[in-house]
């Protein structure tokens, strides 16, 4: 334990108050012909959080909730509106990032149909990052090409790939496969961070757990820290030491895994454990969740999910609640803070 | 048993290419007694969906049943001419898909589809069939469904609008629905809703459902059996329960075995190597065997049948009896 108590102390990535306003008016010539007023979406408000060192956080939520922003912003693909990005104990808001600090942190998409360049074979998807970083410079081509390759043949490898599959083109793979090339195209700068948005949702679950393991594996051998994002709780559960819930753009509740899992606080986090059907508890009674998220556009004054929390009260209506303690979690609930629930 | 509502037997589907003829479901044979929920499962590719699309009689050309037959309270569907199965889909057989923005039509109301549905499939005036669709909209649980029913699909959400595609299915008061993953676009919260909606109303109105679905949590919380399905054939089929247990084949053991579960740690799942063949490739006796750890000689020339396998019956070498005799 002492491990993680040092660790926790110097947390890899940490952010504070991270913001991340859209602009979605309609466009200037509707807003003086039609008296359209303009409109903004809070995709993610004043969200803060740290990763230790070799541990994973995991952000889970209903689509629209904000936390594929998060990863974005993180990465460096949308600038925040508001708020600080760390890394390494540097900051890096601002919006050109050295490439020193790219370097070493990656991202794993969705959906490895679509972010994998279809003309260009395994070989050149994976040394692109190489490319771009500068690694085997300076060498004569044909020496350069022999490194890239060999770097290329170790990475396919080290998830599960042969060698020669470098030589093939994406079409090539089927989507576990392709999720593989795109965890060693990430892996290829040697990062210690990586941002992984839904990386298995795309997949059948025999391939699902073929990636979770993989992902787990290289963990454990590289150190890797790791921001996971998913909808699905049980894989969730898998992967994560630390869990955050998000709900229309702000982290209702962040608690280690065993905590969030066995006591959940806020009302939202009982009702998204209650409503995931798992194949253990069959024929359980469940309480049925009403209602469904609101327009981010319009989200409802006070607490976002007092219209369908079934402790809301008055307070909840108007005053936004705040992330405070509540035993080993932080929660943001009136009902939790006065003690009601 | 009562005669079952539905009867598969030996069902072949083929899709004639030009590279020659792909056998995409293979001798499928199972059964749905009326009332009854039986979930089928399997992986992308595996034909569940097919199977639902070959049922209501919507296989998309080229694909053609080659063989077997499918039948419906007794009498033979899969030949009828299309106009006299036209009635019998939306009044027997009702039919939810995955998207609810693509089953309804953009251009009409939701109220104009609910009619015009149950007038086709039902001998009454426009006044009381526009009294029965407000009627199914409030048994889906829609607020305000008189006024509802003058709007558009878009003007729904994506959850309400699963609640229509429900209603319209229900509409001819069919007595078997066949959903085909009628919660996978849906979110986690509203998943939960449509479920026990599709639950309940089903056992109200009496109809029996075929739930084709990739979801195991799904499966174990709303099916009362389940069939298991890997590269267009049934490997596995039997009470939920037991499918979900005490799993017979060694593909429903390694399926249960990938899903990450809620109440228990492990440090990893339980993986299946490989993949899926592809139809071009299918392995030669068990589709199963390159992926099986417990595979041996006769997996490799001999295909399996559905065998007694304890509670369940699993398309599997290692349930055959002298085997078992051996053990």
């Amino acid at each position: 334990m002492s491990a993680v108590v040092e660790t926790r102390l110097s947390p890899l990535v940490e952010v504070e108050g991270l913001a991340k306003i859209f602009d979605v008016s309609p466009p200037w010539l509707n807003r003086v012909v039609e008296r359209k007023p303009r409109q903004f979406v809070h995709a993610v408000d004043d969200v803060a959080f740290g990763i230790a060192r070799g541990t994973t956080l995991a952000l889970v939520g209903e689509s629209g909730c904000g936390k594929s922003t998060v990863a974005r912003l993180l990465v460096g693909l949308y600038a925040p509106t508001r708020g600080r990005v760390v890394f390494d104990g540097t900051d890096i808001t601002g919006e050109v990032r050295p490439n020193a600090v790219r370097r070493r942190m990656q991202m794993i998409f969705q959906d490895p149909y679509a972010s994998l360049n279809p003309r260009w074979k395994v070989q050149d998807i994976v040394a692109e990052p190489l490319r771009e970083h500068g690694f085997a410079e300076g060498r004569s081509g044909a020496e350069n090409d022999r490194q890239l390759a060999e770097r290329v043949a170790e990475l396919l490898s080290s998830v599960g790939l042969a060698a020669a599959d470098a030589e093939k083109f994406p079409h090539q793979f089927s989507g576990g496969q392709r999720q593989r090339i795109s965890i060693a195209r990430a892996l290829a700068t040697e990062p210690e961070f990586l941002v992984c948005d839904e990386p298995t949702s795309a997949l059948d679950v025999s391939v699902q757990a073929q990636v979770l393991n993989i992902m787990k594996d290289l963990q454990t051998r590289q150190g890797l820290t790791y921001l996971f994002i998913s909808h699905n709780l049980a894989v969730v559960r898998h992967v994560s030491d630390e869990v955050g819930v998000m709900y229309l753009g702000r982290i209702v509740e962040i608690a280690a895994k065993a905590e969030l899992f066995s006591a959940p606080r806020h009302p939202y986090t009982r009702m998204l454990l209650d409503a995931i059907p798992d194949i253990h508890m069959s024929g359980r009674a469940r309480t049925p969740v009403q209602g469904e998220v609101p327009n981010p556009l319009n989200p409802p004054a006070g607490c976002a999910f007092n219209p369908r929390c079934p402790h809301a009260n008055e307070r909840c209506r108007v005053e936004r609640p705040m992330l405070l303690p509540a035993g080993a979690a932080r929660v943001a609930c009136h009902a939790v803070e006065e003690g009601r629930i | 048993m009562p005669d079952p509502l539905l009867d598969v037997r030996h069902l072949r589907v083929e899709f004639p290419t030009r590279r020659g003829t792909l056998l995409a479901l293979d001798d499928i044979s199972f059964s749905i007694a009326p009332g009854e929920i039986l979930g089928v499962v399997g992986e992308s590719g595996a034909g569940k969906s097919l199977t639902g699309a070959a049922i209501i009689g919507l296989l998309d050309p080229p694909g053609r049943i080659a063989a077997g037959e499918i039948r419906f309270d007794g009498r033979r569907i899969d030949n009828l001419p299309y106009e006299e199965m036209r009635r019998v889909r939306g009044r027997s057989i009702g039919a939810i898909f995955q998207d609810p923005l693509t089953s309804l039509d953009p251009l009409y109301t939701v109220g104009q589809q609910l009619i015009e549905t149950i007038q086709t499939h039902l001998p009454v005036g426009a006044a009381e069939a526009r009294r029965r669709a407000v009627r199914l909209l409030q048994e889906t649980g829609i607020p305000a469904a008189e006024e509802r029913l003058d709007q558009y699909p878009h003007q729904f959400s994506g959850g309400m609008r699963q609640r229509v595609v429900i209603a319209l299915a229900l509409a001819g008061e069919p007595k078997l629905i066949v959903a085909d993953e009628p919660t996978t676009a849906l979110d986690v919260s509203i998943q939960a809703q449509i479920i026990s909606l599709l639950k309940r109303l089903c056992k109200e109105h009496g109809a029996a459902v075929m739930l084709v679905t990739h979801d195991m949590g799904v499966i174990a919380e709303t099916c009362d059996r389940v069939a298991v399905m890997y590269a267009g054939r049934v490997v596995e089929i039997g009470p939920v329960d037991a499918v979900i247990h005490s799993p017979a084949h060694p593909y429903t053991v390694g399926l249960m075995g990938s899903i990450p579960a809620m109440d228990e740690d492990r440090a990893r799942l339980l993986q299946i190597d490989g993949a899926m063949p592809r139809l071009t490739a299918i392995p030669t006796g068990c589709a199963f065997n390159p992926r099986c750890p417990r595979a041996f000689d006769r997996c490799l020339v001999e295909r399996p049948d559905l065998l007694p396998a304890g509670a369940t019956r699993a398309a599997c070498w290692l349930h055959a009896t002298p085997l078992r005799a051996a053990a």
